[in-house]
């Protein structure tokens, strides 16, 4: 039997049950809620009133009202996308369950379809007060750019798991001793994927390696939106195209560092 | 279905690697064995955790794993339950190859062991619910307050695990390892951490589970005195290889002792008396 094959006949009730085996975790613990509200509002705030500033005195961006809040935002849809993917996987980790959960009839793809489930729980309740603080600070209606948004958040979405999926299966093959991946990997994409600043501004051999990756069409497409109020359904559909072919590989990658764990017995340690 | 007294009766003498025996062998083809461990190698890097062994174990048998620290139990039992892959050899459980056709048989089977844990935030009813649904039990509200019954656990049912001492938590172990009432329970140290009374208890509720469930349980253990009162077999390990296996009391009778404990003791320390010798 191959190891695809393994993953037919996918269980909505057993990734029901992890999904609630997170809430409980959540609702059971208020820092862990708090963390999911601070960062971005602390984000939010501190880059809103940066743009303001720098509005006030240069002409570019105060005709591009709304990129520097808009490429935060978006940003942090990407970064905590991915955080809320792992750090689901991580709570594993910490708890020690995961050699409860491989032992149990719950597949790799339903644990996997359960941490992106949770990602978009955690993203809502992290980036939602975020937006809204958005408005009432800055006047600056992320909602307001209507269907492109989905375009932008599905993209941004999927390369956040993937990036989970692989960096998860990094942290099952090679223990908690590989957990700083999961909090920095992200930020390693963050020069490449320009999105504070267009693609232009790179050198041309790393304008290359940019559009090899979902999130550059995003904040291209984005400023494009805000700036030149065009919205670039070509950048959607290369960065969906990217992402699909991504999410497979991380899938792929995944089931390989889950063999590979079993091989090395990492998932009786689980430690450094 | 071998009766333990078959079993006893059968079994004068057994050991793996092409030693003698009367238990069923992985090339006999016991259909109806719950394990079937078939020339078993893992090695990791330069180490040999398990070296080559063989053994199958009938439905409805409770065997226990003996053996030092490093000896290979806790890899054999990742092994059959498909937590760390062979380097060479073959397990099946219930039937299937293992880790292969895992999906087929991870929902019949359950284990408890210290090298994992249950998630520490959520109370014991959560854990258990979350565990139920993972393991599609029907009727889980009613197994759960069952289980909560048999083993004890109301008083804390809707506290923290982590907020648990350490011999409650063993039984919530226990609990989640019950949830799905298994046909194949693996055990690794069921009652350490707990005194003797509740250890005595638990022990009494392992003997019942089996005998009403014909269930197949193989335990990993240290406490001699557990493995001689619930086991009807015996397996010794030493360097990743089986050194015997047999009856508590054959065993003890080849080694001309009266406990196992002095059997375990005989045998981690390499002292080979003439009673053994002169059995084989």
């Amino acid at each position: 039997m191959s190891e695809l094959a393994l993953h037919r006949g996918i269980s909505v009730q057993r990734i029901g049950a992890m999904i609630l085996r997170y809430w409980y975790l959540l609702m059971s613990s208020w820092p862990r809620l708090l963390e999911l509200l601070y960062w971005p509002a602390l984000q939010i705030i501190t880059w809103g009133f940066l743009q303001l500033y720098i509005a006030q005195n240069a002409n570019f961006f105060a005709r591009a009202g709304g990129t520097l809040i808009g490429a935060v935002i978006l940003w942090d849809i990407l970064f905590r996308g991915q955080l809320g993917f792992s750090i689901s996987f991580l709570e594993e980790m910490w708890a020690r369950n995961l050699g409860n959960l491989m032992m149990s009839p719950l597949r790799p793809i339903e644990f996997l379809l359960s941490l992106m489930a949770m990602s978009l729980i955690r993203l809502a309740i992290g980036v939602i007060p975020m937006t809204l603080l958005a408005i009432a600070f800055f006047h600056f209606n992320v909602y307001s750019l209507g269907l492109p948004l989905i375009a932008f958040f599905c993209n941004l979405i999927f390369t956040s798991w993937s990036v989970g999926i692989f960096v998860s299966g990094l942290v099952l093959r090679n223990g908690l001793g590989a957990e700083s991946i999961v909090w920095t990997l992200m930020f390693g994409i963050m020069p490449l994927a320009c999105v504070y600043y267009p693609v232009s501004v790179l050198p041309h051999w790393l304008q290359a390696i940019a559009w090899s990756l979902p999130p550059t069409y995003v904040f291209e497409g984005m400023r494009a939106l805000l700036i030149e109020n065009t919205f670039r359904t070509d950048l959607m559909l290369d960065a969906l195209a990217i992402n699909a072919g991504l999410l497979l590989a991380s899938f792929g990658a995944f089931l390989a560092l889950l063999r590979s764990a079993r091989k090395h017995g990492s998932l009786l340690s689980g430690g450094e | 279905m071998h009766s333990t007294a078959q079993w006893r009766k059968n079994a004068s003498s057994m050991t793996e690697n092409s030693k003698a025996s009367s238990w069923p062998t992985v090339a006999e083809g016991i259909s109806s064995a719950a394990i079937e461990v078939d020339r078993l190698v893992k090695v990791y890097k330069q180490t040999r955790a398990v070296d080559g062994i063989s053994f199958s174990l009938p439905r409805g048998s409770i065997t226990g794993l003996l053996g030092g620290n490093g000896a290979g139990k806790t890899t054999t039992i990742a092994m059959i339950m498909g937590l760390v892959l062979p380097t060479s050899g073959r397990v099946r459980v219930l039937g299937h190859r293992m880790p292969e056709e895992s999906a087929e048989v991870l929902g019949r089977m359950n284990f408890e062991s210290p090298y994992v844990d249950m998630p520490m935030r959520l109370t014991v009813r959560q854990n258990l619910t979350i565990f139920g649904k993972l393991y599609a039990v029907r009727h889980l509200a009613d197994r759960i307050a069952k289980l909560a019954d048999d083993l004890d656990l109301n008083d804390f049912i809707d506290r923290a695990n982590g907020k648990l001492s350490a011999g409650q938590k063993t039984r919530v172990a226990l609990a989640k390892a019950l949830i799905n009432q298994p046909e194949l329970l693996l055990l690794d140290e069921p009652t350490a951490s707990l005194d003797p009374d509740t250890a005595d208890w638990v022990r009494s509720h392992l003997e019942r589970y089996r005998k009403d469930n014909n269930a197949t349980i193989l335990l990993a253990s240290h406490n001699m005195l557990e493995v001689e009162r619930l086991c009807d077999r015996v397996i010794i390990m030493k360097r990743g290889r089986v050194e015997d296996d047999d009856t508590p009391d054959a065993i003890m009778a080849r080694y001309n002792r009266s406990t196992l404990e002095e059997v375990f003791l005989d045998v981690a320390r390499g002292r080979v008396n003439g009673a053994k010798e002169g059995t084989r």
